[in-house]
């Protein structure tokens, strides 16, 4: 084993600091020094985006980047985004029904939080293109294209 | 999946990169924004001893007007070409391009000197520079020197660049707004192209670029010599897979990228000049 190196970053406001290996991987430190499984690791390859968090406010697939990479960083999972009540996102998964069995579901959310803040008022192909990174095997993606729309709207009007 | 161990090496200059390359030789790789690495190490394709990590040097991180070009920090994130204006306005094929690699997260993190040092003929963004021909900034022990883009892609996964150098800039003509075109077949959204076709015209003449037809990007000669000539876009389009010698994998044999060759050519000269 290779000597620890110590990782401090804010996470969902917290600040975190763990020795850990250099190769872990920021999904590792979230998951195991942190924690926090509500991000998950779906294909381990970086082309599903189950792992998307994001890393000083912009989507990241925390499965290709490592711990080290994003020391000092201020990064945000699922379990951040619903602290104070739910997100415009999350309500709008909830009330479309953007999921079936939910394994995806952190990263879609993550990366759609991302792709609005980018972009918040998006056509249905401009979504559909934002969440290209992101993989889902039930829904056939049209709840939650819907979920999304939906979600820009809400937060458009809450402006 | 888990990298091998490695020791971590944060350069927080240019220089503090180039003494830990020189200190550790063959052993080290640069990291950048790791889109490319990152994966091939965790596939342990690539087991590198000490990583030095230059994703931080911000001083990097630009898009400038030179005068008769653009000048790009090699650190440049594609999500930073993607949204420059100025990038938009002088050489929108770039701008372009760069918005279709991999996917949002992926071009949060990735950058231009990280693609093209990768040397990947899969990858968009070398295809583009070498129908540019751009100009690669490297600076080592000795100094810096410019490389031209026709010697810089030297084979599959190598470029012309020493162990012990570091990209720092991409020179690009102002090629303007438009006049190009992409085609990228794949099979996934996000994915790597199959065959990846560009057509750009500037300074009176068309380039055509080709991506995963060879163990490098490869310009398409025989499009371009047939153009200057006078053929229709159509016919100058059956020449793309001359002189290629694509692969085959499990996404396509080696004839049917020749036929996607032609077929993408084709399309992205029509869309280009039209």
């Amino acid at each position: 084993m290779m000597p620890a190196m110590q990782i401090s970053m804010t996470v969902n406001g917290t600040a975190c600091t763990h020795d850990v290996e250099p190769r872990t991987l920021l999904v590792q430190f979230l998951r195991e020094a942190c924690g926090l499984t509500g991000t998950k690791v779906g294909c381990d390859t970086s082309s599903c985006g189950a792992c998307t968090v994001l890393v000083d406010g912009e989507s990241v697939k925390s499965c290709t980047m490592l711990g080290a990479q994003a020391d000092c960083a201020a990064v945000t999972t699922i379990e951040g985004l619903g602290a104070a009540g739910w997100h415009p996102v999350q309500q709008a998964f909830h009330e479309k029904h953007g999921l079936q069995c939910g394994f995806c579901t952190a990263g879609m959310v993550m990366a759609a939080v991302s792709f609005l803040e980018e972009n918040p008022e998006p056509t249905e192909r401009d979504v559909r293109l934002g969440l290209e990174g992101n993989l889902c095997r039930c829904t056939g993606y049209h709840n939650i294209v819907v979920a999304v729309l939906s979600a820009a709207d809400a937060m458009k009007a809450a402006k | 999946m888990i990298p091998a161990g490695f020791d971590y090496v944060r350069a927080g200059s240019a220089e503090e990169a180039l003494a830990a390359l020189v200190e550790h030789g063959d052993d080290a790789k640069l990291l950048a924004g790791g889109m490319s690495l990152l994966p091939l190490m965790k596939l342990r394709l690539a087991v590198p001893t000490v990583l030095v990590d230059v994703g931080r040097l911000t001083d990097l991180t630009y898009v400038r007007d030179g005068g008769d070009h653009l000048a790009i920090g090699a650190l440049t994130r594609h999500r930073d070409l993607e949204t420059s204006e100025l990038l938009a306005r002088e050489c929108g094929v770039l701008r372009a391009v760069a918005a279709e690699v991999g996917d949002n997260q992926v071009r949060h993190r990735g950058t231009l000197g990280g693609s093209v040092a990768h040397g990947d003929p899969a990858s968009d963004l070398p295809a583009v520079l070498l129908a540019l021909d751009a100009t690669f900034v490297a600076r080592g022990p000795s100094g810096e020197r410019q490389l031209g883009a026709a010697d810089f892609f030297t084979g599959f996964l190598e470029t012309a660049l020493a162990p012990d150098e570091l990209l720092t800039e991409i020179r690009v003509p102002k090629a303007g707004a438009d006049g190009f075109a992409y085609e990228k077949f794949n099979r996934r959204a996000q994915d790597w192209a199959i065959v990846g076709a560009l057509a750009a015209t500037f300074d009176g003449t068309t380039r055509v670029a080709l991506v995963s037809m060879g163990a490098t990007p490869l310009r398409a000669r025989g499009v371009e010599e047939a153009l200057a000539a006078g053929a229709s876009a159509s016919d100058a389009a059956g020449r793309a897979a001359e002189g290629t010698e694509p692969s085959a994998d499990v996404n396509a044999t080696a004839e049917y990228r020749e036929h996607l060759a032609r077929v993408l050519t084709r399309r992205a000269l029509e869309s280009a000049v039209a």
